[in-house]
């Protein structure tokens, strides 16, 4: 939370969680993104473009604002829908889903606490 | 809620909250902390810089070692203070953490400070903020984003707002494409330009919707700033180095799908003519990034939380109100930043160095200071209101629309649609024009699609845009969505 | 009167109507619709845009299950015919849903209250169909628990009120009735005549418009126009607030609310009010109410009642824990002491009638009410007895209780 945090100071150990690669998948997918990225930064170097459709007319949507403006990026992040994927970081191990269970409400008592 | 630090901070009464850590949220905090009053900054970002100094995870990448990004001996200097405030209890800094509401002091005596009910902004690993924390005075620096027309096809995937193509590339040294093009209008096109360049991304061409010409008319305020002069043939060297055409009087007209029809393969590029309207002959490009910005719209959500008035700039932009001290109409708050008037960094850390210095009450103090301040402020000002009308967002952009065209993203609210319901049901004001139609109702609340139907809802009655168009679409509550259960209070 | 239609219509004598409307909420614009219908010539004046007061700024629910066996309730089920028959070639203009009430009571005692509403308005004529408990999530999956009792009401619907003010304003000018927006009221002009007066003439900040009868649809501020005219209406502004969540997938089937709503409806209570109302709507959007409290016009967000508003609902659907709230509003219930409202012409003024004072109704009974003033107006036996709505009334209890 806070800015004072601790948070590795000497060299080595910056390179050391620089070098880490994290694992993440979309749709199973499996994909790779660097300490600190955002979800729509990790997935935009993968090359994928675009991961939600909308509502009404079925449209493909990513980045638009890419600062959290503009809620374009909607992802589910281990069953958690409508992140931004501009903002959220990436964690090692996340599940990404382009779309919601569609029909049921979603699991939301995870983001409730 | 997790960590005594949270807690202590839920108790404490700070002299001062500053929320908002870009270049006026840190100047107001670190010339409030310096003048020795208790400080919280606030911020949703995860570190400091905002939008400006937006920097790589500092877990990974030392700031200090950070080359390329402007105006970063400033920045340094001013993170260096603050993380010692922080170190010495002066000043509290909580990342990753929306204000979602603010409540004014309770009236006629009672609780006398401004209570901020806070919510997480960040992953679920990270320490939870306090829920509240109280504050005598508030400087409010929440900074702007993007201002967008819509676009035939703007849509679509590939499409950006340039200033989130800039994010990508400094926060994340990510590309948002390889073959660019970067339109609207503004200096703010040419550092996306420089840097998609720099970056090796092939940049086709840079759109400015104005011609220069307007400038002419400013050259003494033009003058009084060389700064901006130097930083301006910077871009134009580099533009010309790395062989990016600048058209002037040039806009999109047109985002065309790739095969697939799914992403951007080509935009449509037309000169515009004489009395604003764009010429027959088409260019194509073929790309697969669009940046698009047509100046920045301030964040307006606390502003109008705690009432404060705002008004219409030149660049036809609602801003908050403020007085020579950064002071707004409400006795308490003050205001720096682009929410006060779009004009830059430099500008709004004057602002926010000025409102911490007087929200500390230390001005009797700096009076030198506040004034060469004020002085700073005035000529940025000037410059700032130089650019607004040089570059002000071409009076029939619609005359580029089809039917189809969306203008609410997020509702999926086409032209024809906004149309309908002006000439067919009597929408003759932007609250009509929402609420009949959807437009401005979704996810971000018009914050994208706000300027557009507004300015359709005026021109639909042939008015000239006003505030009290703006006004409607600007949000209120909550600041930022909340989970019902956190408004709840669980 | 002029005989309806016999004079030309409206649109041809801009400064002259049989019938001047003020205020272009739901009910304004339903009485616009109904009389235009009739042949009269009518001029809407509104001092905002369409729909700038009440009626955009609530939820849209056209109910027969919150109102208890009475007039109201007799008012409401007309209304409700009239949705479904006359103007049901329009329903999808305005998104008329017949998606039905389920109302819910928690505790034993509050159970058997609902039940016994819900018997005594079954002999007034509505399908209320007592839900076995057990059942409960039959009709809504995710709704809380052991809950004691539930009622089900298929004749609850629901109606976008902008789009409903607007298409019944479209559809008014195209029957010849004039639309002024932007067109404050700020006087009448009165003519002496033999026991009383008699408005001949609206004034407004656009000019004056002369008439012969005025119709006062003010929604909440109808207290203040009626001032204007030298009578005093005891309607007030009862302020309420809606939640809006982000679009999520379907959640909630019907309009879903607890039983104790019905009796903050009919509370005298000044203070703050607040009971669960839930529903989902087309746009995926969750709209969660209600607030009742009496500030004046006061528009600013009270914390107190939004977390109130959410622990209810939260309380009813736990599942909405997470859900985000996007924005909220603010409106003002037009109140009416008695709870009834006002419909019908006011003795003490010629050609001055009310039609307003619905509260938190105003939008499901806006076009029965419509009908009943274009009826009485053009001298005709009204459908429903309109004796219990009339502003009369008020100056009868004043001198009962002196
Ligand atoms: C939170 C909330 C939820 C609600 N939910 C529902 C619901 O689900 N179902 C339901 O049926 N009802 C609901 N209501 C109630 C409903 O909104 C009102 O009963 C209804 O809108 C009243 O309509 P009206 O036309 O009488 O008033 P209004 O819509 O207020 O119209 C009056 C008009 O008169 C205009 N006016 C006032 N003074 C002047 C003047 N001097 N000159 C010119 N014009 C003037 C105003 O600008 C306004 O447009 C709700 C209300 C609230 C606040
Ligand atoms: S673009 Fe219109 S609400 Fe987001």
């Amino acid at each position: 939370m806070t800015g004072t945090g601790e948070r590795p100071t000497d060299e080595h150990a910056l390179a050391a969680a620089a070098a880490r690669v994290l694992k993440f998948t979309l749709d199973g997918r499996e994909l790779t993104a660097r300490p600190g990225q955002s979800v729509g930064a990790a997935l935009t170097d993968a090359g994928v473009r675009s991961w939600r459709h909308t509502r009404r007319g079925g449209r493909p949507r990513g980045l638009f604002c890419g600062i959290g403006i503009c809620y374009d990026c909607l992802i589910t992040a281990d069953g958690v829908p409508n992140l931004r994927a501009c903002l959220l970081p990436v964690v090692d191990g996340m599940r990404l889903t382009t779309s919601a269970p569609a029909k049921t409400p979603p699991a939301y008592d995870a983001l409730a606490r | 809620m997790s960590g005594q630090h949270s807690s202590a901070a839920e108790q404490t009464v700070f002299d001062v909250a500053v929320v908002g850590a870009g270049p006026a949220g840190l100047g107001a905090a670190a010339a409030a902390a310096r003048a020795g009053v208790r400080v919280v900054l606030i911020d949703a970002g995860h570190q400091l810089g905002g939008q400006y100094w937006r920097h790589p995870d500092e877990s990974t990448t030392d700031p200090t070692r950070l080359a390329g990004y402007r105006d970063w001996g400033e920045f340094l200097a001013l993170r260096e203070r603050i993380l010692r405030h922080c170190q010495t209890g002066a000043a509290v800094h909580l990342a990753s953490t929306h204000v979602w509401f603010v409540e004014p002091p309770a009236a006629g005596g009672g609780r006398q400070s401004w209570t901020l009910h806070l919510m997480p902004g960040g992953p679920p690993s990270r320490e939870t903020p306090p829920r509240t924390v109280c504050a005598e005075r508030l400087i409010l620096c929440p900074g702007a984003y993007d201002r967008q027309l819509p676009i035939p096809g703007w849509d679509l995937p590939g499409v950006m707002a340039a200033g989130g193509v800039q994010a990508l590339l400094k926060g994340h040294h990510t590309l948002s494409g390889r073959r660019a093009v970067v339109a609207g209008t503004g200096p703010f096109l040419l550092p996306v330009a420089q840097q998609l360049a720099r970056h090796g991304v092939d940049v086709l061409a840079v759109c400015e919707a104005n011609g220069l010409a307007r400038w002419m008319r400013h050259m003494p305020v033009v003058a009084r700033t060389p700064a901006k002069v130097s930083e301006a043939a910077t871009y134009a060297r580099s533009l010309a180095r790395a062989r990016i055409p600048y058209r002037t009087a040039t806009v999109l007209t047109r985002v065309d799908p790739d095969a697939s029809g799914t992403q951007v393969g080509a935009v449509e590029l037309a000169r515009v003519g004489p009395g604003g309207l764009v010429e027959k002959a088409r260019q194509r490009l073929e790309v697969d990034l669009v940046a698009l910005g047509w100046g920045f719209t301030p964040s307006l959500e606390l502003i109008n939380a705690v009432g404060a008035q705002t008004r219409i700039d030149a660049d036809q932009s609602l801003v908050a109100v403020v007085d020579d001290d950064q002071q707004s109409t409400v006795p308490g708050v003050f205001i720096a930043g682009e929410a006060t008037g779009v004009g830059g960094a430099m500008l709004a850390l004057a602002g926010g160095e000025l409102a911490g210095i007087v929200a500390a009450e230390a001005g009797h103090l700096e009076r030198a200071r506040v004034r060469a301040l004020r002085r700073e402020i005035g000529r940025l000002r000037a410059f700032a209101a130089a650019m607004h009308d040089a570059h002000p967002v071409p009076a029939r952009w619609p005359q580029w629309l089809t039917a189809e065209t969306l203008v609410c993203r997020c509702e999926e609210v086409a032209y024809a649609t906004l149309g309908n319901a002006i000439t067919e049901l009597g929408a003759n004001d932007a609250r009509t024009l929402k609420l009949l139609t959807r437009c401005a109702m979704g996810w971000c609340q018009g914050h994208v699609c706000g300027y557009a139907s507004a300015s359709l809802a005026a021109g639909g009655q042939g008015r000239a845009l006003t505030a009290d168009d703006l006004r409607p679409l600007a949000k209120q509550f909550p600041c930022a969505p909340v989970p019902l259960a956190h408004l709840a209070g669980e | 009167m002029q005989a309806p239609g016999s004079n030309g219509r409206s649109a041809a004598a801009p400064r002259g109507a049989d019938v001047v409307v003020i205020g272009a909420g739901a009910v304004g614009a339903a009485c616009a619709y109904f009389l235009a219908s009739k042949g009269f010539a009518v001029h809407v004046l509104e001092r905002g845009g369409v729909a700038a007061g009440s009626s955009s700024a609530g939820e849209g629910n056209v109910l027969v299950s919150d109102k208890v066996a009475g007039y109201e309730l007799d008012l409401a089920l007309y209304s409700r015919a009239t949705w479904s028959e006359e103007l049901a070639e329009y329903a999808d203009r305005w998104e008329f849903e017949a998606k039905g009430g389920l109302v819910v009571a928690a505790s034993a005692a509050a159970g058997r209250a609902l039940l016994e509403l819900a018997a005594g308005q079954r002999q007034r004529g509505v399908d209320a169909r007592d839900v076995d408990p057990v059942a409960i999530g039959d009709f809504e999956p995710h709704i809380r628990a052991g809950l004691a009792a539930a009622v089900h009401y298929p004749q609850d619907a629901q109606v976008q009120p902008m789009l409903l003010t607007a298409n019944l304003l479209k559809l008014a000018r195209e029957r010849g009735a004039l639309v002024s927006t932007g067109a404050n009221v700020v006087g009448f002009d009165l003519r002496p005549e033999a026991g009383g007066r008699r408005v001949v003439g609206v004034r407004t900040s656009q000019g004056t418009v002369s008439c012969g009868h005025v119709v006062n649809a003010g929604g909440p501020w109808a207290g203040a126009i009626a001032a204007m005219a030298g009578v005093e209406l005891p309607i007030m502004p009862r302020r309420g607030f809606v939640l809006v969540t982000e679009p999520l997938p379907p959640t909630i089937n019907h309009k879903v609310y607890a039983g104790e709503y019905v009796a903050s409806t009919q509370s005298e209570n000044l203070g703050l009010e607040v009971s669960a109302v839930v529903e989902g709507t087309q746009s995926g959007t969750v709209l969660i109410g209600s607030s009742r409290e009496h500030v004046g016009f006061e528009a600013a967000m009270s914390l107190p009642a939004l977390r109130a508003i959410a622990n209810a609902a939260v309380a009813l659907f736990p599942r909405l824990a997470g859900a985000r709230v996007l924005r909220s509003y603010a409106g003002f219930r037009p109140y009416s002491p008695d709870h009834l409202p006002v419909i019908g012409s006011d003795a003490r003024v010629a050609g001055l009638w009310h039609a307003g004072g619905h509260e938190g109704a105003g939008i499901g009974l806006s076009v029965g009410t419509g009908k009943l003033i274009s009826q009485a107006l053009a001298g005709e036996v009204t459908d429903i007895d309109l004796e219990p709505f009339s502003p009369a009334r008020f100056a009868a209890a004043a001198s009962a209780s002196a």
